[in-house]
């Protein structure tokens, strides 16, 4: 009895104990829910806002879609730059089976894939996401293509693409008008953004970096076209929710005739220089030569090592855009503006002439600034100094107008500063005064230095597109045109073209008898007895031109040394200005061939073959260069040749 | 005549709870409905999934506790020979040897020890008449730190955990002082450290990013940060169902197994939440009365671990979808996609029945 009651109270006891621990099991339950509880009222209700922002930008992807990037044509419509479908094979390393590097060396079994393509592929990666794809071959050929669709299988992440690619049919001619196209940079990114166009270049990844490709971006680039699209986790589009079309880029007319261009390329031959024709009326660029030129295609996808190396370190640098930033000093081709300088200031008109001993000497002192012939051109006036480009005449001249005077005038022909023409980069030259010397050298002016400014030399820089510039605004009569390259623009919506109007910068008040003076002494250059008169022998129309010649200052100390190069890299550059038909001028000129020696018989003749194209619609005999080839060493007559001392 | 068969199929069925569970796993048809991307395959299979556990559930409320009581002990002595198998010859799938095979079918021993273990167990302590002493208590500990120890070498530490804890519940049901209770608890405190270097790396790495997923938003906090957005952007009534946006495109990873609770939040809001847990409370609440008024050491210590098991199924998997617990490979019971668990689960509801049930015919 006594064992059953224990155990039943035992029983009872245990039961009890059960119970407590269960109660104590249910408090556990409803903490552990009530945790539960407070945390969805904390996700789903605190802090609802915060996760609906994040789920919508899982879900809902704007996807940019790129423009196509408008067109250039010359004035015919030819086409300089254009896009074109390429295949591209790109990888995305994020998807890749294995590593990147194995996938490269097994594609590279299949279609070539050179170290070059590895360089840029490695380069292009570093700047991108993991799950971007990079293109580790461009321009496969349909053969390629096959084969890697065909073995596509075997490749997780790698793709065939067909992207627009810019392209530039001319190759080498037109390469420094045009410029090209490069991907976009960390630097552009920062443009961009301060200039709030960012959110346009989305999709884009290339951008204008120079010539007119750089200076016309805005125009060519167009407006990115977005689509909304909800994606999964993946990042596929599932759906598209909306869609905005992108609006292509605007096409870029030129003024410059291309088969113009390509004959002033040619007849430069090997030499290296710069020519630039204008139309004097519009300011109307109708070839703009830089020679030697480059493959702006090299550009589009990142150019690699090698390339960029032989085209950086090259003697003959090619990536100069000679005209614009190519600084020379303009030699006697300054003669005229300086002579139009003085007869507008009174001085020098005919019947005034000097008696040319040969030589220049200041007032009370000594030197001599000797002329380029030696014995003097005898009696001289204004009209023979042009012509037969006498250093004695404007010795004396600047002296007497004082170098003040002299800058001021010849600074409205575009001397001293940038010609403002549509390319980026460009050169102000230099038009020295006394100011600007203590500014830069702390030093006062010498009036031996005004003395030779008179002659285009001493401080005296220009760059060719000023001396074609300066050349037009004398064609015109001193109405200054602002030059430009784009003469029209043509939407890409509608097709309407938009053609960018003749702008005046400058209207120089001048006497149109000073005007017609100086053209006399111009025309008289390729006339018997003028500097360049064997160019001028067998003209069907009159030309009005001045020669010139600039020494070579030195070799650069950076430089490398090249024994045969070097000597002939000392030989002074050749300079020819010109406009014609003289009585009617509808082209002028302004070149420049390095280490050409003398203007009237290297520089002249390739302004001339390219006025008897544009004139006469004279083709030359094929892509026979204008003059020799400098190596050749073509016999040369002492025509001109300023000696500073 | 049918009348009476019906009366006698459910004769050991608790109404109550069967109703709570067939809601439950209506709702959970719903959900895997949506979260497998309106799959009927996986209808169907979830469908058979649960015939087969429903009947496994019937068999064991058919079959006596005393029955039950009788097989504890071979129950777990044959769980443990398995374990041990599976450990030498086991197959390894997804990195982890947790399979054996069985002439054609594979089996996994640890489900069958989450029963067997809180059974032997359970057994243990009705077998002790006077009130359990602390050797009873160490003897117990040891019964199952074995299996314990052999799955978390497989390694399943989800599972490992669970039995643990379903060992731990009877332990503590057969009267653990509160003492040793507190005294263990300072030591694990003490001996995390040691344990944390025990574990294994992806195990470690699940901790880390539970205290900060944005560590590793695209790999190991990935799981976390798609889960709570799914939860948060839910709001207050979600987004409606077929509609959850992370749900359907697949920004949820394992939504229709071990993360379907982020399904089901982000589609049914705070307000669907908040019932879902009311359900669980209703099926636990049910089990404690059950565990309550069972006869017998034996029962009792079985309904309650049972019960305050598939609680801790419950937090586990919804903690850790929410974000506050870490990664552990545990499914929400009843609602996740999957024949085992809930084969297990169901099995399990049916000894309570079992033990409700027979209770009354053994009163009458």
């Amino acid at each position: 009895m006594r064992a059953r009651r224990s155990e039943l109270k035992n029983y009872k006891k245990e039961q009890y104990d059960f119970r407590m621990r269960l109660a104590a099991g249910a408090l556990l339950v409803l903490i552990c829910f009530g945790i539960l509880i407070s945390r969805f009222v904390y996700l789903q209700f605190s802090r609802y806002d915060h996760y609906q922002t994040m789920a919508e930008n899982n879900r809902i992807s704007l996807v940019p879609i790129a423009p196509n990037r408008g067109l250039i044509l010359d004035r015919n419509g030819e086409v300089l730059a254009q896009n074109s479908f390429v295949y591209t094979l790109e990888i995305t390393p994020a998807k890749v089976a294995n590593t990147v590097e194995e996938t490269i060396e097994e594609l590279a079994k299949l279609i070539e894939v050179s170290p070059n393509d590895q360089k840029r592929f490695k380069k292009l990666r570093a700047q991108t996401h993991s799950f971007e794809s990079v293109p580790i071959r461009t321009h496969l050929t349909e053969e390629e293509a096959a084969q890697i669709a065909v073995n596509r299988f075997r490749f997780p992440g790698v793709e065939i693409r067909s992207r627009l690619f810019r392209q530039y049919p001319q190759g080498k001619s037109g390469s420094h008008i045009i410029g090209y196209i490069g991907r976009i940079n960390d630097r552009d990114l920062e443009n961009l953004k301060e200039s709030g166009d960012l959110s346009n270049y989305k999709g884009s990844d290339h951008i204008g970096k120079s010539g007119l490709e750089q200076y016309y971006e805005s125009q060519l680039h167009g407006i990115t076209g977005f689509q909304q699209v909800e994606i999964d986790a993946g990042g596929h589009a599932v759906r598209v929710l909306s869609s905005t079309p992108p609006v292509p880029g605007n096409n870029l007319i030129l003024s410059v005739d291309s088969k113009l261009q390509r004959i002033a390329e040619e007849a430069f031959g090997n030499y290296r220089g710069a020519l630039v024709a204008i139309e004097p009326s519009s300011g109307e660029i109708l070839a703009y030569v830089s020679q030697p030129g480059y493959d702006p295609n090299l550009f589009v996808d990142g150019i690699d090592t090698e390339s960029w190396k032989e085209l950086n370190e090259s003697l003959d640098k090619p990536l100069i855009n000679r005209p614009l930033r190519g600084i020379y000093p303009p030699g006697s081709t300054f003669k005229p503006f300086v002579a139009l300088a003085g007869l507008e200031a009174g001085k020098r008109h005919p019947p005034f002439s000097i008696s040319d001993p040969g030589f220049f000497t200041l007032p009370g002192n000594t030197h001599r600034y000797r002329d380029w012939k030696a014995g003097g051109h005898g009696s001289v006036d204004i009209r023979k100094a042009i012509a037969v480009s006498c250093d004695t005449f404007f010795y004396g001249l600047a002296v007497e107008l004082g170098i003040e005077k002299l800058t001021s005038f010849v600074s409205h022909f575009g001397f001293g500063k940038p010609s403002g023409i549509d390319i980026k980069g460009e050169m102000g030259g230099l038009l020295p005064t006394p100011e600007w010397k203590r500014r830069r050298f702390k030093q006062a002016w010498f009036p031996g230095e005004t003395v030779i400014v008179g002659i285009g030399q001493g401080y005296m820089l220009a760059t060719p597109m000023q001396l074609a510039q300066a050349t037009a605004i004398l064609a015109n009569n001193g109405k200054a045109m602002r030059p430009h390259l784009v003469s029209a623009i043509q939407e890409s919506k509608g097709g309407q073209v938009h053609s960018v109007p003749a702008e005046v910068i400058d209207q120089i008040a001048l006497n149109p008898k000073n005007v017609d003076l100086v053209k006399q002494g111009m025309m008289d250059v390729t006339l018997p007895g003028g500097t360049a008169a064997r160019l001028g022998a067998d003209s069907e129309y009159l030309m009005a031109s001045k020669t010139g010649t600039a020494q070579v200052v030195g070799i650069k100390q950076n430089e490398k040394y090249n024994e045969s190069k070097v000597a002939e890299r000392h030989l002074d550059h050749a300079l020819f200005i010109t406009y014609a038909p003289a009585e009617d001028p509808k082209i002028a000129i302004a070149v420049i061939v390095e280490n050409g020696r003398h203007g009237g018989s290297t520089a002249g003749p390739i302004a001339r073959r390219v006025m008897d194209y544009y004139l006469l619609g004279k083709e030359p005999p094929s892509a026979k260069p204008a003059v020799e080839d400098p190596s050749v060493g073509a016999p040369v007559t002492p025509e001109e040749h300023n000696h500073v001392e | 005549m049918l009348n009476k068969l019906l009366k006698r199929l459910v004769r050991h069925i608790d109404g109550f709870l069967m109703s709570c569970l067939i809601v439950t796993m209506i709702l959970a048809l719903c959900v895997l409905y949506s979260a497998s991307g309106q799959s009927m395959s996986k209808i169907s299979t979830q469908l058979i999934n649960i015939s087969v556990a429903v009947s496994l559930m019937w068999i064991a409320a058919n079959v006596s506790p005393q029955i039950l009581e009788r097989i504890a002990l071979p129950a777990y002595v044959l769980g443990v020979l398995l374990l041990i198998s599976v450990a030498l010859f086991g197959e390894i799938s997804h990195g982890a040897r947790r399979w054996l095979h069985i002439g054609v079918a594979k089996i996994q021993p640890s489900e069958l020890m989450k029963i067997a273990v809180p059974m032997l167990l359970a057994w243990y302590f009705s077998r002790r008449e006077s009130v359990a002493t602390f050797k009873d208590h160490a003897i117990g500990a040891v019964l199952l730190a074995v299996p314990v120890g052999l799955i978390m070498k497989q390694p399943d530490l989800g599972t490992s955990l669970m039995i643990a804890s379903s060992g731990f519940y009877v332990l503590f049901l057969a009267g653990l002082s509160w003492r040793i209770l507190i005294g263990t608890a300072v030591s694990i405190g003490v001996m995390a450290p040691i344990l944390w270097t025990m574990l294994h790396d992806y195990q470690r790495r699940r901790i880390e990013i539970l205290f900060d997923p944005y560590q590793d938003p695209l790999g190991a906090g990935y799981h976390t940060i798609q889960a709570s957005i799914a939860l948060g952007s839910g709001g207050l009534a979600g987004k409606g169902w077929l509609n959850g946006t992370q749900s359907q495109l697949d920004f949820l990873p394992e939504r229709t197994t071990d993360f379907i609770f982020a399904v089901f939040g982000e589609e049914f809001g705070l307000l669907g939440n908040v019932l879902l847990i009311l359900l669980f409370t209703t099926i636990i609440g049910r089990g404690l009365v059950i565990a309550a008024q069972a006869q017998g050491t034996f029962s009792r210590l079985l309904a309650g671990s049972i019960t305050l098991t598939f609680f801790t199924y419950v937090f586990v998997n919804i903690g850790m979808v929410s974000g506050i617990l870490p990664v552990v490979g545990v499914p929400l019971p009843l609602i996740s996609y999957g024949g085992t668990s809930l084969v297990t689960l169901l099995t399990g509801f049916g000894i309570l029945m079992s033990i409700h049930t027979h209770k009354k015919l053994v009163t009458s």
